[in-house]
């Protein structure tokens, strides 16, 4: 693509708006006077490198996708809400494991006391994912799944599922998380070591590629390296780095970058900082659109298209004068908007001490359907583009970035996969991001900066911080679940097949997927399939960086 | 040197680890961090502890005082557990539990046992005196039985 | 058991019989150099002299700690009770530090195994002094080996790594280690060198600088003062692979110094500088007693002397000099 004269790349733009079908809503102020649909120069809304958005005609022909995340209990009352959310015309469903699930352990270990069926639902065998998705068609929907660690025990139990319900794995349709790297750096939900967990991913990106086209085998997060403590540049630099490492490990294993980067997605925060926010959006199009080209060779512009998803900066949100924190929201879900983020969640006010009440997530779901329908920046695409601070944040952000790419090149030979291993082994990513954590605690603490209701403004505190309790009957009910599957599964077959797995994790030649999906069907549990590839693979154990 | 070092009272030594599966670390390194700019040593256990793992350091490192860190609803489990652990392996140091505690459960806490509990919004001054607080009501306690 | 109300000499029993609080409250006096730590001292001291101690330096992250905890879990395995002193250093701003070497270790150590983490600046009269006081009581409380981890860089962490029985030098590949072991005149310590994180491309490439280092100090006479050429090996601490050679070569050397004398000369000369150490420090600590301090008359007129440029500061030290003992 070389850069075509201005009134081309303008011409371009205009015939693509031309051609898109909009909402049919009135596009101008509440006053009612008529706005364009686009300000300011190139390079255009949809045009490389996409820094003024995907779309030629951004938020006029749809708007974001406002998925509300949530989930707790057993894998029966999670089902119960997929099927009324399938009734009132969702097609998408979401997915939230509870802590042992995540981790790749049992609901009978022995730390998984008070944590089964918490914050997401208690997946231990192939039994409980067939409740919770039970009477779906799954050849009809779309499923997300949040989990990272044991993504390929879950996505072997998934593709289980649709195949003892007569739904080929070619027609399954969905994300799974499973972003590694950032788990090393930041959520700490880890397994393994780095090396053999990416060749585990390698296996899952590799075998969705051949047989499962709608699948998106992996979601780059930053979100969770923001809420880990990272400051804005930091998120951008770390999550575009890992998404990069895992282009480059694709592409060693022998795959087209064309074949898999355009269904790679995104997911980071959106933090209070208002024009650093929506800067860090433009930048990490920009960004990712230049290197996919310029770096990786891609030829197909769908790899170098950036989609993500934004969540609310759950850090943020204060327990003291819990109520505010809407107002945090509010300002955060529209720096998501004037990013030009693909979707939206937007953190309950009470979310600081628990999970989220109902009345909270409604209030949620409306402010950031008041951004989109009442704040009038749905009407003008990239409405912030061509301002100076915002583009100089942009390229600052960007900037900002590149030193950090720059030092991974540099630590990892010229390989952004070995700098993201070096800086993991050395420390640099945790460091980084708790520098960056103490210096904002202490900034706060010495007063240097404000926030509201915490270190000034506290008057208006109820003292109130509640906590929304999950019944020990969740957790009785999952353990007799799992007694109960032990009993009546074939435990020599279980045995071998686990041999089998062991035998194969040895071999990298090996595609483990495919015993990975025997392994499920014969009722082995996730716990019992981690185990079994520990020993293979080793634990992770986290060295103390401070 | 010598008696520059004696007029101040010995160092503190303080194991911080968190307990179970729970992996939000941000809370707990910065609050290594302000201890030991407090003049602490912390011994730092980290992520996944087990509560073996946490009477082994302190019985070796002869540790003043416990800081746990919890980010989940399981406080009301896990450190209760840890208290009991301790005193059946002798070990009068009291533990301070920080993370996010609901006011609900942390007279229940104190109950059980914990010593003290700091919330979300605790400066570092707070952070650093309620465990230098904790440890001179321990030592006060033992010294009187 | 609780330590309550126990005087140090029963505190030392209950070490001596395991209990394991015990020991790490003995290690706390000495530590902090308190009035228990003299007569902890006395009674260890006839105890001790029986550990192989051995000492692990090497460049920040170049993976000592999880080479030792390597080691400490093959010892377990092969019945040995070893123990771990972990140093680390403090922040020079505060005095305060963040020891993190534990855990690497604890979840492979055998549960016989005792790690301690020491700061480097969080005792009175220094580290050269506390290491060999904590040494002597690991050593007397029954623990063989004993393996003490200094970072190498300072000139008192290499020291203590370097007095050692068998001081093990950490290289890795890709960091100019070998370059900087050097620097550090850690070459010069090594009775043993260890190439870490084989499993990383260049590892062959370290082993070969070393190599061409140790002979240019082969014709510097090196090997003759220590009596063996150091050994190289190549380990991937992570998967544990290379450790039992690590092992193996320890113990080689051990045995060899062992049966040339070295040993026993080591450990003499090891003596004779923790005494030196110690008279050191209480002549250090007098002189500021004296000079701070208006316990001695006539110090305070000597000092205006010098301040008044009537005495020079030679004459006056050598004044001083003679009073020291009056202290
Ligand atoms: N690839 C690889 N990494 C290793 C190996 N050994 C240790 N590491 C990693 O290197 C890092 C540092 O390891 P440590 O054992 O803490 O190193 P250390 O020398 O004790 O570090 P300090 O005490 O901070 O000086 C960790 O991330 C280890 O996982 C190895 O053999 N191969
Ligand atoms: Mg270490």
């Amino acid at each position: 693509m070389s850069d075509p004269a201005p009134d081309q790349a303008r011409a371009a733009w205009q015939e693509a708006y031309d051609s898109t079908k909009l909402r049919d809503v009135p596009f101008e102020t509440m006053s009612g006077v008529p706005v364009d649909a686009l300000y300011g120069e190139g390079p255009y809304p949809g045009q490389y490198p996409y820094t003024r958005g995907l779309h030629a005609a951004g938020y006029r022909s749809r708007l974001w996708t406002m998925r509300m995340f949530a989930g707790f209990g057993t894998a029966e009352d999670t089902n119960a809400r997929f099927k009324e959310l399938l009734r009132s015309g969702g097609g998408g469903l979401s997915t939230a494991f509870d802590m042992p699930t995540l981790m790749g352990r049992d609901s009978d270990h022995d730390w998984a006391l008070g944590e089964v069926g918490h914050c997401g639902v208690a997946v231990d065998t192939l039994a409980d994912m067939e409740d919770l998705f039970a009477d779906i068609d799954l050849s009809s929907v779309s499923t997300s799944m949040t989990i990272n660690g044991p993504a390929a025990m879950i996505m072997a139990m998934y593709i289980a599922v649709g195949e003892n319900t007569g739904v080929e794995r070619a027609q399954l349709a969905g994300t799974i998380q499973n972003d590694i790297l950032k788990e090393y750096q930041a959520q700490k939900e880890y397994i393994f070591p780095p090396r053999p967990s990416m060749r585990i991913i390698t296996d899952m990106m590799k075998f969705t590629s051949a047989e499962m086209p709608k699948w998106h085998p992996i979601s780059i997060s930053g979100y969770h390296i923001r809420e880990a403590g990272s400051n804005a540049a930091q998120e951008l630099a770390f999550t575009l780095a890992n998404g990069f490492a895992y282009v480059e490990a694709a592409v060693a294993s022998g795959l087209d970058v064309d074949d898999f980067a355009p269904r790679l997605s995104f997911f980071f925060n959106s933090h209070s900082d208002f024009f650093e926010e929506i800067g860090k959006f433009r930048a990490a199009r920009r960004i990712w659109a230049r290197w996919m080209k310029e770096r990786y060779g891609a030829k197909d512009p769908k790899s170098m298209m950036m989609k993500f998803h934004t969540q609310t900066a759950g850090v943020s949100l204060t327990a003291q004068q819990a109520e505010i924190n809407i107002g945090r929201v509010a300002i955060q879900a529209l720096a998501g908007a004037l990013g030009g983020t693909q979707s939206l969640h937007t953190d309950a006010y009470d979310e600081a001490m628990a999970l989220p009440t109902e009345n909270a997530a409604r209030i949620a779901l409306r402010t950031q359907q008041i951004v989109a329908h009442e704040t009038g920046v749905t009407n003008v695409i990239d409405p912030l583009g061509g301002a100076p601070f915002v583009e100089w944040m942009t390229d600052e952000m960007e900037r900002r970035a590149e030193e950090v790419f720059a030092h991974l090149l540099d630590i990892g030979n010229d390989s952004i996969l070995e700098g993201a291993y070096a800086g993991i082994e050395n420390g640099y990513f945790v460091g980084e991001i708790a520098d960056a954590a103490y210096r904002f605690e202490r900034e706060v603490n010495e007063g240097k900066r404000i926030i509201v209701g915490v270190n000034e403004f506290t008057e208006g505190d109820d003292g109130e911080r509640n906590l929304l309790r999950i019944g020990a009957e969740v957790e009785d009910y999952q353990l007799k679940r799992l007694n109960g599957v032990k009993q009546r599964r074939d435990g020599d077959a279980v045995t071998r097949v686990l041999e089998r797995l062991k035998t194969e994790a040895a071999d990298p030649e090996i595609n483990l997927m495919p015993t990975m999906i025997e392994a499920v069907k014969t009722f082995a549990t996730e716990g019992e399939i981690v185990a079994a590839l520990e020993e293979e693979f080793g634990t992770y154990v986290e060295k103390v960086f401070l | 040197m010598a008696d520059e070092v004696s007029t101040n009272p010995p160092q503190l030594r303080v194991v911080l680890a968190k307990l179970g599966f729970d992996g939000h670390d941000r809370g707990i390194k910065i609050v290594a961090r302000i201890l030991r700019d407090a003049g602490m040593e912390v011994i730092y256990l980290g992520l996944r502890q087990s509560y073996k793992n946490v009477v082994n350091a302190v019985e070796q490192e002869d540790a003043d005082a416990i800081g746990l860190s919890m980010h989940n609803a399981s406080h009301m489990t896990l450190a209760p557990k840890m208290v009991a652990a301790l005193a059946e392996a002798g070990l009068e140091v009291p533990v301070v539990v920080g993370g996010i505690v609901p006011d609900e459960d942390i007279e229940p806490l104190l109950e059980k046992g914990v010593a003290a509990i700091l919330g979300p919004g605790a400066s570092a001054e707070e952070v650093a005196q309620t465990i230098r607080d904790a440890v001179a009501s321990m030592r006060a306690e033992t010294s009187q039985a | 058991m609780s330590l309550r109300g126990l005087s140090p000499a029963d505190i030392f029993e209950r070490a001596l019989a395991g209990e394991r609080h015990a020991l790490g409250r003995l290690i706390t006096f000495v530590e902090r150099d308190a009035a228990e730590a003299e007569i902890v001292a006395e009674m260890a001291h006839t105890r001790a002299g029986n550990a192989h101690v051995i000492g692990i330096t090497g460049s920040p992250g170049s993976g000592k700690s999880t080479l030792t905890g390597q080691l400490v879990k093959l010892l377990g395995e092969a019945g040995k009770r070893a123990a771990v002193l972990a140093v680390d250093p403090s922040s020079p701003l505060t005095g305060g530090a963040i020891l993190g070497d534990r855990v690497r270790m604890e979840d492979v150590a055998s549960p016989d195994t005792f790690i301690r983490s020491m700061a480097t600046r969080g005792h009175q009269g220094g580290l050269s002094l506390a290491v060999p006081g904590v040494v002597r009581l690991l050593d007397a409380t029954g623990y063989d080996p004993i393996v003490i981890e200094t970072v190498g860089v300072g000139q008192v962490e290499v020291d203590i790594a370097g007095t050692a029985d068998t001081t093990v030098v950490v290289a890795t590949p890709g960091m100019g280690d070998s370059v900087q072991a050097n620097k550090a005149g850690l070459l010069e310590l090594a009775d043993l060198f260890v190439v870490n994180k084989a499993d990383r491309p260049g590892a062959s490439d370290v082993r070969r600088d070393l190599e061409l280092m140790l002979d240019l100090s082969h014709l510097s006479g090196h090997d003759q003062r220590t009596g063996m050429r150091p050994e190289i090996v190549m380990t991937t601490a992570l998967s544990g692979e290379g450790a039992p050679e690590m092992w193996d070569a320890i113990e080689r050397h051990f045995t060899t110094i062992a049966d040339n004398g070295q040993l026993t000369e080591r450990r003499i000369n090891r003596d004779v500088a923790e005494v030196r150490n110690r008279l050191m420090a209480d002549l250090e600590s007098r002189i500021d007693v004296m000079l701070t301090g208006n316990s001695l008359s006539g110090v305070a007129e000597v000092l205006d002397a010098v301040a008044g440029r009537s005495l020079s500061p030679t004459a006056a030290a050598t004044q001083l000099a003679a009073r020291i003992s009056d202290l």
